[in-house]
């Protein structure tokens, strides 16, 4: 509804996968690249949206949140295992229905676990910072000590569901199957946030939290309900991030929420602290970036994120869609 | 006018941090009326304001509204043990507050600004028609400007929007901090224009103001505060004509406005 929208950041996606185009030479390698890039970028936003509402809302950096994203990949292998013989189907349909039941598991158990975390651990400190991080860094480790305890401390392999197996050919790009169903995931998501935060009064009521959080209790509205929701939904997001971010890497360790939560950091830090659509940005950036210089060249993959970060910030120190009023 | 109080604090204390800002306030607000809160800059206005919304503690005495106690520690002088309520627990007693930084959400536009303050709609299509008309009818501006950022309206358009929003809904107190404030003299006309009109409507008004011309024309009661304290509570009628008493009570510079 409201009329202006920054461009800029949004051109800056399309630049950098139009200048990786001759730099990766080969267009079907290119092809192959982008649609990767995209869909690790749709993953890392489900992930990260949650984060940056909860800090633009409360002021609270949840370094916590690692931890949901964790429990989303290990909910996944117990799905997979209890449903063997769903797993090895060569039904589509079942595979994708098998996928869902593993999403949905991730979501309610990561937001049930949320909702606890937000009563126990992070309500005692709203205000502090310092304690904040510290008390929620001690969560998450005390999290992720007791997935072990459950799940036991080796990795455990997740391979994809029979039927979502290898990749299409579509003209002369190969795609991951796995990734087309990561990025048709990370769309609905997108879609249901936006229309929820742009669409109804609950997403009125959050985007104008982050703004002004006095203001909105001073207008009759209990801001402290409204983020405990906020809080368990984005803890789900959390779970639905890492279920499928577990799903491509096909592989999940106790380690895997804090590895995934540098990132997430990288991408609110990125997009603005607080702003969805700088989220959303900030993830696509991420995912393609981490692409093609994986390709281009391996050894500098892990500087590429930061230093992207670095360059964003050297450009506009705020992030890319800065939340005004703050 | 009634002399039934809407609103009474009773040796209202309020520190923030180490700093104790308000010592003892003691005020009624009369039901239907419009009252001024004067003083000079660091007397204590905002800080009453707030004190009232429970944006800051009362830290001594006692805040009722409607005869129901909303703030002040319990078990305090009057020997209620009721807790003190929170902000939105306050506002949902219909008391609407402007602030003095007037808490536009600029990235929202004017539209959803309005929508936030009803209470009892979901969308903007459910909001009062009849009284959105009214409103626009007392600034235009919203109207011309209404699906438009409302971070991109003038500073007086600003102050329009925060007390249209106020009004959105029928409400039974209007809190509003120093609306005058860093507006052009044609605009504060408007202003009064408008409060006027709400007057009108008979709703309760505590209005802070340092601007005297404006007090002059929308008060019933006035009561000045020095130090953290009401010095003065009376008719508005009485503190106007009277010079020797505004210079005393308000300064030689607020006198001068006159």
């Amino acid at each position: 509804m409201t009329a202006r929208l920054d461009a800029r950041p949004l051109a800056l996606v399309a630049g950098l996968a139009f200048v990786a185009w001759p730099l990766v030479g080969s267009s079907s390698t290119w092809l192959t690249l982008t649609l990767a890039g995209l869909a690790m970028g749709m993953i890392v936003f489900i992930a990260a949206s949650g984060l940056t509402l909860v800090f633009g809302l409360m002021d609270v950096l949840n370094f916590g949140h690692s931890l949901f994203i964790a429990l989303g990949a290990f909910v996944a292998t117990s799905v997979f295992a209890a449903l063997a013989g769903e797993a090895a189907s060569t039904s589509v349909a079942t595979s994708l229905g098998l996928v869902g039941v593993a999403m949905l598991a991730a979501m309610t158990l990561s937001g049930t676990i949320g909702l606890a975390f937000e009563r126990v651990i992070v309500r005692p400190v709203y205000g502090h910072h310092l304690k904040q991080i510290l008390v929620t860094i001690g969560g998450a480790i005390v999290g992720e000590e007791l997935i072990k305890v459950v799940w036991g401390p080796a990795q455990i392999a997740l391979p994809p569901p029979e039927a979502l197996r290898g990749s299409l050919l579509i003209g002369e790009a190969t795609v991951d199957k796995l990734r087309l169903v990561s990025v048709a995931v990370g769309l609905v998501v997108l879609a249901l946030l936006l229309w929820t935060l742009n669409r109804t009064k609950i997403g009125l009521l959050i985007r104008a939290g982050v703004q002004d959080r006095e203001m909105v209790e001073s207008l009759g509205y209990r801001i402290r309900r409204l983020f405990v929701g906020v809080f368990a939904a984005g803890s789900a997001l959390a779970g639905l991030g890492g279920c499928l971010w577990g799903m491509n890497q096909q592989i999940v360790t106790p380690q895997i929420g804090g590895q995934v939560n540098v990132l997430l950091f990288i991408v609110i830090i990125i997009g603005g602290l607080g702003s969805t659509l700088g989220c959303l940005v900030g993830a696509l950036l991420v995912g393609l970036l981490t692409n093609y210089v994986g390709f281009l060249a391996p050894k500098a993959t892990m500087f590429s994120s930061i230093g992207l970060m670095v360059a964003v910030l050297l450009w506009r120190p705020q992030g890319l869609y800065p939340v005004v009023n703050r | 006018m009634s002399d039934k109080a809407l609103l009474s604090l009773a040796g209202v204390h309020t520190h923030i941090g180490a700093y104790h800002i308000l010592h003892g306030v003691d005020l009624e607000v009369p039901i239907g009326d419009v009252t001024m809160l004067l003083g000079r800059n660091g007397a204590g206005k905002t800080t009453t304001l707030r004190t009232i919304m429970g944006l800051w503690p009362a830290s001594a005495g006692s805040i009722a509204f409607d005869g129901r106690r909303i703030g002040g520690p319990s078990g305090d002088a009057d020997g209620s043990t009721d807790p003190a309520l929170r902000t939105p627990e306050i506002a949902a007693l219909s008391i609407a507050y402007v602030p003095e930084n007037m808490g536009i959400f600029s990235d929202l536009s004017v539209a959803e600004n309005m929508l936030l303050a009803a209470r009892s709609a979901r969308t903007v299509e459910q909001l009062d028609r009849t009284r959105l008309e009214w409103l626009f009818g007392l600034f235009p501006a919203l109207k011309t400007f209404w699906l438009h950022p409302a971070g991109k309206l003038s500073g007086g358009q600003k102050q329009m929007l925060a007390i249209a929003r106020a009004m959105i809904e029928p409400r039974r107190l209007l809190l509003i901090d120093e609306p005058s404030k860093g507006l052009a003299p044609a605009i504060v006309q408007n202003l009064i224009a408008a409060l006027k009109e709400l007057k009108r409507t008979a709703t309760t008004v505590l209005l802070v103001e340092q601007n005297f011309e404006m007090a002059k024309a929308l008060g019933d009661h006035v009561a000045v505060m020095d130090d953290g304290r009401v010095v003065h509570r009376g008719p508005m009628a009485e503190l106007a004509g009277d010079e020797a008493m505004q210079q005393r009570l308000l300064g030689l510079s607020l006198a001068a406005h006159a």
